[in-house]
């Protein structure tokens, strides 16, 4: 018993997964803080990750290039991500209601286009797929270069961009305008900050990398896509954030540890223990929810959710 | 000689009100400029055309002896106009420098860079005695203490103008001191400031000249030198107006309220109010002083039944209350008149009607075994709506849509028709004009006469002293002293409010 629980937890490949699970995660969950922190509460994630990811698929597959896939996804990712911000800041629609709007939406459309695009023909064809890439020097030392210096080199890139976001956020005078948008874009308004732009922008920007996020499933572990695969993946980054109490850090760990617990629960399953698969699959679910319920009343940003009418007493 | 700053003729209309209708106002670099009027005089919006948060529909402004646009409030703080406005425009959870910096660019864009920032926030505030630690964060800080980050804030963008929206609302009376010291240093170094209230004695002490505003009307511009309080309130309200409350004497009868030891908490989970213990009588008033925020609020509500009560105990005539529910204390006939009438004190979605009886439609005369009697209802308002002199055109208009005196009738009539033995008020006048404040206070006056037990918060110490049969004075959740109004001055009363405890 011992030794089977070691074996299960003390491994490369557990690692290699948690790093590997964590990394759509936390390209989503990285956009939905930035939105978050300027007072936009993205559960559209979800949908913006399906977007990108079936525009991944579909540009490989016609092009031959993953890479020009990944860019499709981002600027899929971008236009959802445009049409939310015009419904929720200019129209000021309430932000979790047209954030179900958009899920529901991208569901049915992402099924209506791939099939338009490729037609009805079960078993799709395979489509290229993002390379890993070997860091070289670094992914030839012993033990450490498998296990973090062999993936998808948007794996480097996401945790890069987890220091960039949290330079630019407590480095850059953008960051503190939109930590003030957040919490009190009155307040930034009357000193000149236009509320309306920073808020457009760093919607964008979270419909960028929930884009290359969602691309990572359909074209970086997979080579295809298939409808509803993100499963959820883009509501777990949005309690990443929660969870991550809406700091960059925060949120890198919260999702590692979720990315954890899908990689734990694929290794039970692969070691054939003798529980009901289903129950394994629900595990980084349920740390998700026990996580949310161990953040308690924390701190979200004052104005996250609230319309921002400018000029308005 | 040109005014530094000249709007003329400023007109501005919002949907069904002219709250501007051609303003023209002038002032100087080293003047001191005070903007009287009521509440809906159009002081505000007036003062946000000039900070470039509205667009006026008509009239100039002439800056400098050149005719501007304010199109926005980054404009008008690049043509050198600050503004401190009533609701401080601060981003709690960040430091001071950073709020000062907000929005400026650095020296070393697109990066941040406090330091340069904070050596002139330090030189700033050498300059003008406005003492703060730039990397304090700003919900740490008193009220007074954000008020001066505010100024600071607008002398770093290199304001020549400041704009003070009601700064004095918020302050204790030694804080005003302070502030009123600060803007005399403004005015010697060149600073043309306007200063906007309605508190008369404010603005004899602290304006060179006075700009009166009524209904959206300019009445008149005049050299505070040469007028006097009787006649600015006459320009401000239309009317003469009686500075003396007339207090019936009243002898006070047995104690209704006793409260001994109360602890209570606020929403954070922290000491609000932290053992207090006092009485108040039939046909007495006990005046409850104290700067906003420091635990009033959580007393009111713990009496009430609103707030859990944590230590010590509450008795309402013989019944032991301390635990009970809002629910439980409708028989105690109970008034409450809370602090904020929009969220507490009235639905405001509900019908007038609706309202008056919102705290005992449950039961007869109003409904029985769970029906509504529409009539009885009906009946009720109409009858309250003469009473308490209510300006509505009928019965069943939204309170939302009603003026801020007329609701707080409404939670008036509501409250006190019942002729309870307890009434809580809680700045029962907050918001209000001098008419609508005039009759809060004589109701208040006539329940005293009828025999009830008064609990009457209120920040303003003018309305303390004139009301209060005693005056306890609240700091910190604790009772510095308990004074009679004529035995005490408002230097005294002051003190106490900050913290230091009576002697005696």
């Amino acid at each position: 018993m011992f030794e089977t629980l070691r074996q299960l937890l003390w491994s490369n490949d557990l690692i290699y997964a948690t790093l590997r699970l964590a990394t759509p995660l936390l390209f989503a969950a990285l956009g939905g803080l930035m939105c978050e922190r300027a007072g936009v509460i993205n559960i559209g994630l979800e949908g913006l990750m399906l977007g990108g990811a079936l525009a991944g698929y579909l540009v490989a597959l016609k092009t031959g290039n993953p890479w020009l896939g990944l860019l499709a996804a981002a600027v899929a990712g971008l236009l959802a991500a445009a049409l939310f911000a015009v419904v929720v800041i200019t129209f000021r629609a309430n932000q979790i209601v047209a954030a179900v709007g958009l899920n529901i939406l991208m569901l049915g459309l992402t099924g209506v286009a791939l099939r338009a695009a490729i037609g009805l023909s079960q078993g799709q064809t395979p489509a290229p797929t993002i390379p890993i890439w070997k860091i070289p020097g670094l992914g030839d030392l012993p033990f450490v270069g498998p296990v973090l210096f062999a993936h998808l080199p948007l794996v480097y890139i996401v945790f890069v961009l987890v220091a960039l976001v949290a330079f630019v956020f407590y480095r850059t005078t953008w960051g503190l305008a939109v930590r003030a948008v957040g919490e009190h874009p009155r307040a930034a308004e009357t000193v000149g900050i236009n509320v309306i732009r920073v808020r457009y922008l760093t919607v964008l920007w979270s419909g960028i990398l929930a884009g290359v996020g969602g691309a990572m499933l359909s074209i970086g572990y997979l080579n295809t896509f298939q409808e509803g695969m993100t499963a959820g993946r883009g509501f777990i980054a949005f309690s990443a954030i929660i969870f991550g109490r809406w700091t960059p850090l925060g949120t890198m760990l919260a999702s590692l540890l979720f990315g954890f617990a899908d990689a734990l629960q694929l290794r039970i399953q692969a070691f054939g223990v003798n529980i009901p698969y289903q129950f394994l699959v629900m595990l980084p679910y349920v740390v998700t929810l026990l996580a949310l319920f161990g953040v308690g009343r924390s701190k979200a940003p004052a104005a996250s959710g609230v319309p921002y009418v400018p000029g308005e007493e | 000689m040109t005014a530094f700053l000249r709007a003329e003729e400023i007109t501005k209309i919002f949907p069904g009100v002219v709250a501007n209708d051609r303003i023209t106002i002038e002032v100087e670099s080293g003047e001191i400029h005070a903007l009287l009027g009521e509440n809906g005089a159009g002081k505000t919006t007036l003062v946000n055309i000039l900070y470039g948060l509205h667009r006026p529909d008509s009239g100039r402004i002439v800056l400098r002896g050149q005719e501007v646009q304010l199109r926005s409030s980054r404009d008008a703080i690049a043509l050198g106009i600050g503004m401190v406005h009533q609701h401080f425009m601060l981003v709690p959870p960040l430091t001071v420098a950073e709020n000062i910096v907000l929005g400026m660019p650095s020296p070393r864009e697109p990066l941040l860079d406090l330091r340069p920032a904070s050596r002139e926030i330090s030189r700033l505030s050498q300059t003008y005695g406005l003492e703060v630690d730039p990397s304090a964060r700003v919900w740490q800080l008193s009220v007074g203490m954000q008020q001066r980050v505010e100024i600071i804030k607008a002398l770093y963008r290199g304001a020549d103008l400041l704009i003070l929206d009601e700064p004095t609302a918020v302050l204790t009376p030694q804080e005003i001191g302070d502030l009123f010291n600060n803007l005399r240093r403004l005015k010697a170094e060149g600073h043309a400031v306007i200063f906007i209230s309605h508190k008369l004695d404010e603005v004899m002490e602290i304006s060179d000249r006075v700009t009166v505003l009524r209904d959206g009307r300019l009445v008149n511009t005049v050299d505070t030198a040469k007028t006097d309080k009787a006649s600015l309130a006459r320009m401000m309200v239309g009317r003469d107006v009686l500075f003396r409350l007339e207090k019936p004497p009243v002898t006070p009868g047995e104690a209704v309220l006793k409260v001994n030891g109360l602890r209570v908490m606020n929403d954070r989970g922290q000491t609000a109010v932290g053992g207090v213990s006092f009485d108040i009588c039939r046909g007495e008033i006990l005046g409850v002083a104290g700067v906003a925020g420091n635990g009033q609020r959580e007393l009111v509500e713990a009496i009430a039944g609103l707030r859990p009560v944590v230590g010590g105990e509450i008795n309402l005539g013989d019944h032991m209350t301390t635990y009970l529910q809002p629910g439980d204390l409708l028989d105690l006939n109970l008034a409450h008149i809370p602090e904020d009438r929009q969220k507490v004190g009235l639905v405001m979605e509900f019908s007038v009607s609706e309202n008056l009886v919102a705290r005992l439609f449950s039961r007869l005369p109003f409904a029985r075994n769970g029906f509504l009697f529409l009539d009885v209802i009906r009946q009720n308002a109409d009858r309250l709506i003469k009473e308490f002199d209510i300006r509505v055109p009928h019965a069943e208009v939204k309170a939302r849509a009603l003026s801020g005196g007329n609701q707080q009738k409404v939670v008036l009539a509501r409250e006190l028709s019942r002729e309870p033995d307890l009434i809580l008020a809680a700045q029962p006048t907050r918001g209000l004009d001098v008419g609508a404040t005039e009759f809060v206070e004589h109701r208040i006056l006539d329940q005293r006469s009828r025999g009830a037990a008064i609990l009457y918060v209120s920040t303003e110490l003018e309305e303390i002293l004139s009301l209060s049969d005693r005056i306890a004075v609240m700091h910190r959740g604790e009772i510095m002293g308990v004074v009679r109004p004529g035995e005490v001055s408002e230097e005294e009363l002051g003190l106490m409010m900050a913290g230091e405890k009576r002697r005696s």
